[in-house]
């Protein structure tokens, strides 16, 4: 069992970014890049920090770049806090 | 060489002057165009206590808020966690603007669209949230959009990525009169590439950290009933009511609209602006206004008989109302035209009062109607203005004259003209 699930990347991504026009939250939205859902570099910056505050795991903003996608970045935190 | 006057000159350009197309109006005793005529026809007020914040133990408990707007509502949500309360409004009410126009901006070329607005404070209410989270928690829980969402430019900004209005884009802050000089600086965009530009402003400072920046200046009503906090011209004048919201226009070539078929609600006829001297310790204030406005009406070519209603700044604080009564008796005489000022139900909106009074005056145009000043109950007999008073007076309103003074010594001056139906 993942210590972070795809609805906890939903639930952040609602809370401090707000939710894509196009698309719902709830959809398969793992695989789609946060770019074609309308998630600017920012957006995924203020995401990066909302996991940080949750989880307490430090995300560097360098790895904010491999964060791509949303099960990309469910995958990043796990392996960090897998370490 | 007879022709060759600058008057004669800009008489014989008349059809090239910009028209505005759309409106868009978010203000405190109206949200949308309709909502906002029919209550400044009726001399409804919107101001009241503050309710967004627990006021009472600050100087100043009356404002004019925008009320029943929900930014969920009004704007998506992945733009509105992006901006200010400020940009909401101003997002609103570009939209209706453009809907207004019935213009499709998808369909136009991204580059000869336009965007510059006024703004005064910027987003006071998202820095101060900001700020508090950075005072209690620390800076890692200050959020990344305070980067972006408090400064001057943002709702032109976000208008410009929202629509793709890529021609050149702007924001202009000289206070309430940048609300006018916006309108000023889209018609010089309308000499050059762009066709059409979308243009006004809104401001919305109603939080604690925004309201204590105002009061700093002293020229705010302390007074606590919402029906005689805000006197302009009144013997009882004791400042002004801050507001919020304001009002959003789409200003397009003449030519352009005329060929799409749009149906313009007036033209910007002509506009100037002034800058007072530096007030000097022992020496009476003077005001460079009427300069304003005479250089208002040259660039229109209209003579002061001409202009049948002039919207006052009407700040409200007494020395302020005598130096602009003054400029008004001065260009057109004693008592020589009728003078109003709607804003007394709105509260000062700074960069979007001006705004949403040159949306006042194309309606005015529009309905051949002038609305009133709520309130006061006779203008001073020694500023010698007639003042409309208490209800809207009837009458054809070809040229609509509106004023903004802004803190720290802007003047502008704008002139709106009807436009002949073709």
């Amino acid at each position: 069992m993942p210590a972070f699930t795809l609805d906890d990347m939903r639930s952040i991504m609602g809370g401090c970014a707000g939710v894509p026009e196009s698309l719902d939250l709830g959809d398969d939205i793992g695989e789609i890049s946060f770019a074609e859902l309308g998630y600017d570099s920012l957006a995924v910056l203020e995401m990066a920090a909302r996991i940080q505050q949750r989880l307490g795991v430090r995300i560097p903003d360098d790895a904010v770049e491999e964060m791509r996608t949303p099960q990309a970045a469910v995958d990043y935190v796990n392996r960090r806090l897998a370490a | 060489m007879t022709d060759t006057s600058p008057r004669r000159a800009r008489r014989a350009s008349r059809d090239t002057r910009p028209v505005f197309t759309g409106i868009g109006v978010a203000a405190p005793n109206g949200l949308g165009t309709a909502a906002y005529w029919a209550a400044t026809l009726d001399g409804k007020s919107g101001l009241g206590r503050i309710t967004r914040f627990d006021a009472e133990r600050y100087p100043v408990r009356v404002a004019g808020e925008v009320s029943e707007f929900d930014d969920t509502e009004h704007v998506p949500s992945r733009l509105a966690v992006q901006t200010d309360h400020w940009s909401h409004l101003g997002l609103t009410a570009a939209d209706w603007a453009l809907r207004d126009a019935g213009l499709d901006p998808a369909t136009l070329p991204e580059y000869e669209m336009a965007v510059v607005t006024a703004s005064s404070s910027g987003g006071t209410e998202f820095g101060q949230r900001e700020i508090e989270k950075l005072w209690s928690k620390g800076p890692g829980y200050v959020g990344v959009y305070q980067s972006i969402a408090w400064f001057y430019a943002a709702t032109t900004g976000q208008i410009s990525i929202r629509y793709g209005m890529r021609g050149p884009c702007g924001v202009i802050c000289a206070e309430q009169a940048g609300g006018l000089d916006v309108l000023a600086q889209g018609r010089r965009l309308l000499r050059g590439q762009a066709r059409v530009v979308v243009t006004g402003g809104t401001d919305a400072s109603l939080c604690p950290y925004g309201l204590v920046a105002q009061i700093s200046t002293g020229l705010l009503s302390t007074r606590d009933d919402p029906e005689r906090a805000y006197l302009p011209f009144d013997a009882d004048a004791c400042g002004y009511v801050p507001g919020e919201g304001g009002a959003m226009l789409v200003m397009e070539d003449a030519a352009a609209a005329r060929e799409r078929g749009a149906r313009p609600y007036g033209a910007l006829a002509g506009h100037g602006a002034t800058f007072d001297p530096r007030p000097r310790p022992g020496r009476e204030a003077t005001s460079n206004l009427r300069r304003a406005i005479i250089s208002a009406l040259e660039d229109a070519g209209v003579e002061p008989g001409e202009v049948d209603v002039v919207f006052a700044d009407a700040l409200g604080v007494p020395e302020r109302d005598r130096l602009e009564a003054q400029a008004i008796s001065a260009v057109f005489g004693p008592h020589g035209v009728p003078v109003t000022a709607p804003k007394t139900m709105t509260g000062r909106l700074y960069a979007g009062g001006a705004p949403l009074d040159v949306a006042t005056a194309l309606l005015a145009v529009r309905d051949g109607v002038i609305p009133p000043t709520v309130g006061v109950r006779a203008a001073a007999p020694s500023y010698e203005l007639d003042l409309v008073r208490s209800t809207a007076r009837d009458g054809p309103v070809r040229n609509a004259l509106v004023l903004a003074t802004g803190h720290g010594g802007f003047n502008a001056a704008l002139l709106i003209t009807a436009t002949d139906p073709s």
